[in-house]
């Protein structure tokens, strides 16, 4: 039970993380109209075709003692970033990227932009536009994208064990116990951790269809 | 500020290249002059005249040129200013009105009134919203909100922040006439107050005639005409404002002679033998013109008529016979094809039919010579 709560407690926070970064840049992503937005635009997507190892190796060279995050980390708070907690959620966040900010493109660029036109003309600022219109028109893109990446977070394993390592208690997740107790011969105990996981992951991912198929929402029909 | 009347104009001097989805680019180059009081910029639709209110309002930027309101500039291409749509204080009806989807009525109309207090705001939606007859559905959204209110409701919004200048693009598309005439009473009302340039864009020949003080004709990217809607469009000099105008009858037509001294020139239409006598214009014999004629100016007779002042009489066959609301249209084959509108009552009176025998009668002076 301790490793899902762990688990639990790592998608939270990645998935806070992903909504305070994720809104701006994938703004940026919908309305810049520079050229070379298709490079950020693969960036951002590169999780999605990487295997997880690729991306854990990496983010495991830049936290270690030698590496550029590890060396500034040590230096600001005496500790190292690798098989730690917040170096987990480090990774989860670059890992789930994609997941909260592909639905929040799609969302913004749904919004009408005589709607943007309409606000402008009546003497908002591009911020108040942002959290007047935008925003609540794009409500069911950012609880996709919240959903998304919880539920991407949860699941993950190749970063975790790239990053975390197997610290009971402290990068020891959900993905990870069921692992271990396969290699113990604990099968009982494995089947039981992975139904649960397998129900969360169920519900939230069918909270996501509702919202975007309308069957059940929270939110008044436009 | 409330209640003075200010006689500001809005000018603008405009150019701007297009890049449209098809290969062909376009270039809108315009100067306009809007004094207070409803103006109409009339075109057809692909004629610049969205890009032309998008470019006033700053939601467009022109290559080149100079907008002004009074002495206050809002954009100069050789000083580098662009004030930014914001802060332009132009209230601007889009076509398809463009209400938030997600807030009431009123919650759309105080969306601009955000620098007041509550009170004040919510005071100054309500008197809007009853000004345009439409408080009753302060809580409602858009979606619950017929056509006809919801154009009041988008209306109201844009007046509501005291704007200098107002655009409106198409606001009043499919209303009946019935509607549309009640919305611009009150529009026309709350401007006797304000005085206001308001530039109303349509495509509507009917909307002019109801609505016009002056009209601005706009054909690709250019102005054509710019003067009473009287002036400018019945008198259309250019090919497509007469089609856009609902000049029926538009024929290409071979100068044959002029008589200067008369004032008239004979052309001859479409290689045919039908030959009419036309005002003077600047064309030589031998030259290629185009006659546009409204259905409406033909006079229809079933015997050569005799003693009149009408210099232009042709005989002619019916083709086809339809009647289109109070209206009969009448095909008649005089060599070319012209189209007529009478009542159903003179068709019932003549024993109009297909195949029938008639003369057509047309005086000189309704017809137009365009480019």
């Amino acid at each position: 039970m301790e490793a899902l709560w762990l688990s639990m407690k790592l998608a939270a926070c990645v998935a806070a993380i992903l909504l305070a970064i994720g809104v701006p840049v994938a703004y940026w992503l919908a309305y810049s109209t520079w050229r070379g937005k298709f490079l950020l635009e693969s960036l951002v997507a590169l999780p999605l075709v990487l295997p997880p190892t690729v991306l854990g190796f990496y983010a495991l060279v830049a936290m270690g003692p030698r590496g550029p995050l590890g060396k500034l980390w040590i230096a600001l708070f005496g500790h190292g970033l690798a098989f730690t907690f917040t170096g987990l959620i480090l990774a989860s966040v670059l890992y789930s990227f994609p997941f909260a900010v592909q639905p929040l493109i799609v969302s913004f660029e749904g919004v009408d932009r005589r709607l943007l036109d309409a606000s402008a003309v009546l003497g908002a600022g591009t911020l108040r536009t942002f959290w007047r219109v935008i925003l609540p028109l794009s409500l069911p893109g950012v609880v996709t994208a919240a959903v998304l990446s919880f539920a991407h977070t949860l699941g993950e394993f190749g970063v975790v064990l790239m990053v975390g390592g197997d610290l009971a208690g402290v990068t020891r997740t959900v993905s990870i116990d069921i692992y271990d107790r396969v290699q113990s011969l604990q099968y009982g105990e494995a089947n039981r951790m992975a139904l649960v996981l397998l129900a969360i992951s169920f519900s939230v991912l069918s909270v996501v269809y509702a919202v975007n198929r309308r069957v059940w929402s929270p939110w008044p029909a436009k | 500020m409330a209640g003075e009347v200010n006689a500001v104009m809005l000018t603008a001097r405009i150019r701007k290249e297009r890049r449209t989805a098809s290969a062909s680019s376009f270039v809108i180059d315009v100067s306009i002059e809007v004094s207070p009081g409803i103006t109409i910029l009339f075109g057809a639709s692909g004629a610049g005249k969205s890009t032309l209110l998008d470019c006033v309002a700053g939601l467009a930027r022109p290559d080149e040129g100079r907008i002004a309101v009074g002495g206050d500039v809002l954009f100069d291409s050789s000083l580098r200013i662009h004030v930014p749509a914001p802060k332009r204080r132009i209230a601007y009806v889009f076509q398809t009105l463009a209400l938030f989807p997600h807030l009431t009525a009123e919650e759309n109309v105080a969306y601009g009134l955000r620098h007041l207090r509550e009170e004040q705001r919510r005071g100054r939606a309500e008197a809007i919203l009853k000004a345009f007859h439409v408080e009753k559905l302060r809580n409602q959204k858009p979606g619950e909100i017929s056509g006809g209110e919801k154009q009041r409701i988008a209306l109201a919004r844009s007046l509501v922040t005291e704007p200098r200048v107002l655009l409106l693009d198409e606001p009043l598309t499919g209303l009946d006439a019935e509607r549309k005439a009640a919305i611009v009473d009150d529009l026309r009302a709350w401007n006797t107050a304000k005085g206001i340039p308001i530039l109303y864009v349509t495509h509507s020949r009917e909307e002019v005639d109801a609505l016009g003080e002056r009209v601005i004709a706009l054909e690709s990217g250019s102005v054509v005409g710019a003067g009473p809607p009287m002036d400018v469009l019945n008198a259309p000099r250019r090919k497509k404002l007469a089609q856009a105008a609902g000049f029926e009858n538009l024929l290409s037509a071979t100068v044959v002679d002029l008589r200067e001294s008369d004032g008239v020139m004979r052309v001859r239409l479409q290689q045919s033998a039908c030959e009419i006598e036309v005002p003077l214009g600047y064309a030589a014999a031998g030259s290629h013109v185009h006659v546009a004629i409204r259905a409406g100016d033909i006079l229809l007779a079933t015997e050569r008529p005799h003693g009149l002042s009408a210099r232009n009489v042709m005989e002619g066959r019916i083709l086809a016979l339809e009647q289109r609301g109070t209206m009969m249209i009448v095909r008649v084959d005089c060599g070319v094809t012209f189209v007529a509108h009478i009542t159903p009552g003179a068709v019932r009176a003549l024993e109009l039919d297909v195949e029938r025998t008639v003369w057509l009668v047309l005086k000189t002076h309704s017809c137009h010579l365009v480019d």
